[in-house]
């Protein structure tokens, strides 16, 4: 990258603010716990390796999700772009359609009572709910590579496939990378609702906050699932300006 | 690759060096083609027969939605036929693979058609890649094509497309297309995309590689001009796939086969013959040249000695640096060695109609006139190109011999009005195609194949006797082929 573009200097700026701001939003958070007067059980569930261990929980509950995610999505964006299978793709897009509109916690506690409550539905219902994004992205990006580059590249005699793996996808990655990191940060917010199914995470701060009414539990929580939300989306950001492929402005 | 074939291609030796072992032309024969979309429209293409020589251009050319593109494609199976065959150097390849196929033949699309993720030395590559070949073959490759379609391999190798301009990306799909060195180039539209300076000089250079590497090139436009500039012979389409007049562009300006082809060439047709004589065929004034780099004095000595008032400045290889008057000179330590952009500067393969556009734009009265990679020749004058034109009249009826051949034989049948040249009988032509397709109905060949062509009468001197109908396709004094078939081959 010795040469960059106007546009990837700027990127670059503001990736570097994100972080700024993520940083020092944290950095408060920790000062003002650290100088508040907190009661014994704030402390006990504030305790930094309790908190470390539902930030691990979250991040697994949102990683686990977000790869079957990927291998759901992408093969089946690929699979409804194809000419054979193009007319599937408007039900397809519906039912889908359908997983995001419903309400997130509906789903949830849907899936908690049909497949038990634990890790296995809070799982299965956050894949649902994020699948629409990398979906729907996967057919726009490939759906919007020139009609000309295909048929160069069928012309010059490459197959379907090399067309595909060696035009369309590469070509099709920004717009795909954008929904998957859209669907990252949507995972990493649902993700709080999976405590409701006793799926663990950072949700588990937040309802045990409401529910003994312990304000700066509820408060840091939240605070702690958006800064998580933000350091995915900004890694995120950081994938997607390394892995645009050169030559695309 | 067949006797006759050979004779056509190396009829004109290629005069480059690093080419010679390259794979030249072969001829297309293209057998009752029909394309039909919906079985309840007329087909676009219909039972078309055509031959198109070894190692020539053939221009497809037409109004828009007349079948030359559907007709490209169904030559490299981009678009399968609804029926027909075509053969490429006498080889049936309708059944083959179609990317095995395609592999074989270059295709050049429009603005060149660059995949914008690859540096211009990967898109070159791709075929070559496909076809096996170690990396340093291709990179050596790469390097030999970007020369050939004038980019330094040095400054552009590794650039993307977009940090190209839209000729230089059309050369770089040239260089694509050529990569594998298919014997045939189809090219769809491919100056479509540029302004009009630039396209005249790619199709300069397109001329100047054809004499090069004598492959089969051919080339879809809807522009009638660069047909007449480009094309050894023209095929004009009317809508339907049906060729309305297949002959060389001398012959088609100064006998269109019909009102259609009239129509279709516009007004001016007169002007249009001064774009048929190439600057090869005119003799050449010799400038003085003097090398870039090198002191103005002695430039201005050289000048004085040879009484002129002006030097041409080249480099070490010959091509045109700059174009200095005495004046200029006298003002100079050392000679430019930065090529001026604004020269008069044409190709010899390009018309007389080039050469007087290129001294109207630059106002001077003659240009300064380059062969092969860009090495100049000599100058043309204003003069040189009067007489020229004073001695133009007559010559369109030469090629009236070696047209190729092709006609259509749709289902629905228009007669075309006569023009008083379709003299010879073509019945014993399609009765030939016939025999080789059983199905074929016989019943209203005779008609059919007054289908436009003039030519058409010669299909049965070169084809009676021969079943496959591509007898002799290369042959110089050979017309292409071609013709709609009748309802034959259809459900």
């Amino acid at each position: 990258m010795s040469t960059l573009t106007a546009g990837q200097r700027r990127d670059i700026r503001d990736l570097l603010v994100q972080a700024g701001l993520i940083v020092v939003a944290f950095g408060v958070l920790i000062w003002w716990l650290l100088t508040t007067d907190l009661t014994d059980v704030e402390s006990s569930t504030l305790a930094p390796g309790a908190v470390w261990s539902l930030t691990l929980e979250h991040l697994l509950l949102t990683v686990v999700s977000a790869v079957i995610v990927l291998a759901v999505a992408i093969p089946l964006g690929i699979l409804l772009t194809r000419p054979a299978l193009r007319r599937a793709a408007g039900p397809v897009m519906a039912v889908a359609n359908i997983g995001q509109a419903a309400p997130a916690v509906g789903i949830i506690v849907l899936f908690g009572f049909w497949l038990g409550f634990g890790l296995q539905a809070a799982i299965a219902a956050l894949v649902v709910y994020a699948l629409l994004p990398v979906l729907r992205n996967t057919m726009v990006g490939l759906t919007q590579v020139d009609r000309q580059l295909i048929e160069a590249g069928r012309g010059m005699g490459m197959s379907a496939a090399a067309v595909l793996f060696r035009v369309e996808l590469p070509l099709a990655v920004p717009v795909m990378l954008s929904g998957i990191r859209t669907a990252l940060v949507l995972l990493v917010g649902t993700a709080t609702l999976a405590t409701f199914v006793n799926g663990g995470g950072l949700g588990l701060l937040i309802t045990t906050g409401v529910t003994l009414d312990l304000t700066r539990v509820l408060i840091a929580g939240a605070i702690l699932v958006a800064l998580l939300a933000l350091v995915v989306d900004w890694t995120g950001r950081v994938v997607e300006l390394a892995v645009r492929p050169k030559g695309l402005a | 690759m067949s006797e006759n074939h050979r004779t056509a291609s190396t009829a004109s030796e290629a005069p480059g060096t690093e080419h010679d072992s390259g794979t030249q032309g072969v001829s297309i024969t293209l057998e009752g083609i029909t394309k039909r979309y919906d079985s309840g429209k007329p087909p676009a293409v219909d039972g078309l027969n055509m031959e198109i020589p070894a190692g020539s251009i053939v221009m497809f050319c037409g109004p828009s939605g007349c079948g030359k593109t559907t007709t490209l494609k169904m030559i490299n199976r981009l678009i399968e036929p609804s029926s027909g065959r075509v053969l490429i150097d006498g080889e049936d390849v309708t059944d083959l693979d179609a990317d095995r196929l395609r592999r074989r033949l270059g295709y050049v699309i429009q603005a060149g058609g660059l995949f914008p993720h690859m540096t211009v030395a990967k898109n070159i590559g791709l075929v070559p890649r496909m076809l096996g070949w170690d990396a340093s073959r291709i990179r050596a490759r790469v390097d030999e094509l970007l020369e050939l379609v004038s980019l330094d391999p040095a400054t552009y190798r590794d650039r993307f497309p977009r940090e190209l301009s839209g000729g230089q990306q059309q050369r770089v799909g040239v260089a694509r297309a050529l990569a594998a060195d298919p014997p045939v180039l189809l090219m769809d539209e491919p100056f479509g995309a540029v302004d009009p300076i630039t396209r005249q000089r790619l199709q300069d250079e397109l001329i100047a590689i054809h004499s090069e590497l004598k492959k089969t090139i051919v080339c879809v436009t809807h522009d009638f001009d660069e047909a007449v500039k480009l094309g050894d012979w023209i095929v004009i389409f009317r809508e339907g796939g049906i060729l309305a007049q297949y002959d060389s562009p001398e012959r088609i300006l100064a006998q269109p086969a019909n009102s259609f082809v009239e129509d279709f060439m516009g007004a001016g047709a007169g002007l249009k013959q001064l774009s048929l004589s190439r600057l090869d065929d005119v003799e050449l004034t010799e400038p003085v040249r003097v090398r870039a780099g090198a002191p103005a004095a002695e430039a201005v000595e050289t000048m004085r000695a040879a009484g002129e008032d002006y030097v041409v400045v080249v480099d070490d290889q010959d091509r045109p640096v700059d174009w200095l008057i005495a004046s200029q000179l006298e003002r100079l330590e050392t000679l430019p060695t930065q090529v001026n952009e604004d020269l008069p500067v044409v190709y010899n393969r390009a018309s007389l109609n080039d050469a007087l556009d290129s001294m109207l734009v630059t106002t001077t009265s003659s240009a300064i006139v380059v062969g092969k990679r860009r090495q100049m020749l000599g100058l043309v004058t204003v003069d040189t190109i009067m007489d020229v034109i004073s001695g133009l009249n007559g010559r369109a009826h030469d090629t009236a011999a070696e047209a190729p051949l092709g006609q259509n034989e749709p289902e629905e049948f228009e007669i075309p009005e006569d023009d008083g040249r379709t003299g010879r009988n073509t019945d014993e032509a399609i009765a030939a195609k016939q025999r080789e397709d059983s199905t074929a109905d016989t019943g209203d060949a005779g008609d059919d194949t007054a289908a436009g062509d003039p030519a058409g009468g010669a299909i049965a001197d070169d084809t009676a006797g021969n079943t496959t109908g591509d007898t002799a396709a290369g042959e110089p004094d050979d017309r292409p082929a071609g013709a709609h078939r009748a309802d034959g081959d259809r459900p």
